[in-house]
């Protein structure tokens, strides 16, 4: 059964609280952080990025578990901030994990739903038998520009997965997706910072696309809202998974462990894979997770897993951070700190 | 630095790949092609470090030339690796948290970036072991 072989997280040790970034705009911090559910969020130091961030967490997911490198053939990283424009940083990944140079690689781009978009392609080649590992990264340094609205959320972290049929800690019974072109959000080449359709991306983009996904599975496994321990949305703030989570008839208590943004803000890409994360590091042998992505664009990833024995004998998750343990590491930056992490003073 | 020489030693960099000299057991990193112990009857093969190892000694910059002029005031340290081997790095803390004996492990990072439209350094630098 093809299924999660282990799994890695990457959070970097910075954080600005939301209400020092409303300080230095003039704006009402109770208000956005109140709106927003956002309390915090984390800021990337100034010699990490995405490819960091994506060989940090695939190295905790191979120190989890022993993996012969040699045999993951496949590594794709799904961001929209990879540092090059031309030159993958899957390569990268696959150099810095020893599984280079008998494999596959590309860089996925779907707005904050590349990384399970990645998860779905080492499923199909992994199932079809082409090869025994592959491995799937959803990882950002997100960016908004000064004062915009997304400035308040844009974080930065990443998790990585190994994808197999060999005795996974969780199987992937099913996966499904919905897709449509909505302009809510984009950034054209060449452009620092993203924009977005304001409050048009909220209704016919997240809201259509999270419960169209969400649906389709329920109703392609024939399963209700009930038969699941946990469940994880997109979270680029906390009111949009919440609120998505009760319209499908979640309850507060399954979305609770995954719901990690108000101390990490939207990590885009690395938001779903790092919720995910956060509720393997808990789940027990048999827990059943639904999970749903959405990436701006506009789509939804939807999947259906089954954590199995080999979660507690075939891993060691001790042996890499868990995503609670580096939320509560946190090391808090000023403004003027923090605008010169993420280059937003060009000297 | 050119970008073939950076690429030569991207094992070196990213994965600490060394040598080792299988007749005295001898771990060089950087890695050496001829053991300065054993010379000729040294039998020298790939190693890759843990990664692991301890502060030796340290210093705290705060002067820095441009391109790591964001970073400072920053540490810089020689490093114990366990195998024996010394390296000069970054280790990444505030200046108040690096002690000598510190332990250490080492993480993926970027090294430096060359101007805003050339190559990417990436390569290994060290934080605290702490649990
Ligand atoms: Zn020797």
């Amino acid at each position: 059964m093809v299924g999660i072989i282990t799994y890695g997280a990457y959070i970097p040790r910075y954080r600005i609280k939301i209400e020092e970034i409303a300080r230095v705009w003039g704006a009402n911090a109770a208000e956005i952080t109140g709106g927003l559910g956002v309390i915090e969020k984390a800021v990337p130091d100034y010699d990490e990025n995405t490819a960091t961030f994506a060989v940090e967490a695939t190295r905790s997911a191979l120190a989890r578990r022993s993996v012969d490198p040699t045999e993951i053939k496949a590594v794709y990283v799904g961001s929209e901030s990879h540092p090059y424009a031309v030159k993958p940083t899957a390569v990268t990944v696959g150099e810095a994990i020893g599984a280079t140079p008998v494999m596959t690689a590309a860089d996925y781009e779907f707005a904050c739903k590349a990384g399970t978009a990645g998860i779905q392609t080492a499923m199909g080649l992994v199932s079809s038998g082409m090869m025994k590992y592959a491995v799937a990264i959803g990882a950002d340094t997100a960016q908004g520009a000064p004062g915009d609205a997304l400035e308040y959320t844009a974080a930065a972290g990443g998790a990585a997965y190994v994808i197999g049929n060999d005795d996974p800690i969780a199987v992937i019974n099913h996966t499904c997706s919905f897709t449509s072109d909505t302009p809510d959000f984009w950034r054209r080449e060449g452009e620092d910072y993203p924009r977005h359709g304001g409050r048009f991306s909220g209704d016919p983009g997240y809201f259509k696309h999270v419960t169209g996904a969400a649906k389709m599975m329920l109703a392609d496994m024939g399963t209700k809202p009930s038969d699941y321990d946990y469940a994880v949305f997109h979270q680029p703030n906390a009111t949009f998974p919440q609120k998505g989570a009760a319209m499908l008839g979640f309850t507060p208590e399954q979305i609770k462990t995954g719901l990690i943004v108000p101390r990490l803000g939207n990590t885009y890409s690395g938001a779903v894979p790092l919720g995910l994360a956060a509720i393997l590091d808990a789940a027990k042998p048999g827990d059943r997770i639904f999970v749903t992505s959405y990436g701006s664009g506009a789509g939804s990833d939807a999947f259906d897993i089954t954590v199995t024995d080999a979660i507690l004998n075939k891993i060691d998750r001790s042996k890499g951070p868990s995503v609670e343990s580096t939320l509560a590491k946190a090391k808090y930056l000023d403004y003027a700190v923090y605008a010169r992490h993420k280059g937003k003073i060009k000297v | 630095m050119t970008v073939a020489r950076f690429w030569r030693e991207i094992p070196q960099r990213y994965n600490m790949v060394g040598t080792k000299c299988e007749t005295c057991g001898r771990v060089f990193f950087p890695p050496r092609s001829v053991c300065p112990h054993c010379r000729r009857n040294g039998k020298i093969v790939e190693y890759k470090c843990s990664g692991k190892g301890k502060v030796l000694t340290f210093s705290i910059l705060n002067s820095a030339s441009e391109q790591y002029a964001e970073m400072k005031p920053y540490v810089l340290a020689i490093v114990e690796l366990e195998e024996g081997s010394r390296v000069t790095t970054q280790v990444i803390c505030e200046p108040d948290e690096v002690f000598i004996g510190m332990p250490v492990k080492s993480v993926f990072r970027v090294l430096d970036r060359e101007g805003s439209d050339g190559i990417i350094h990436y390569g290994t630098k060290f934080v605290p072991d702490v649990v």
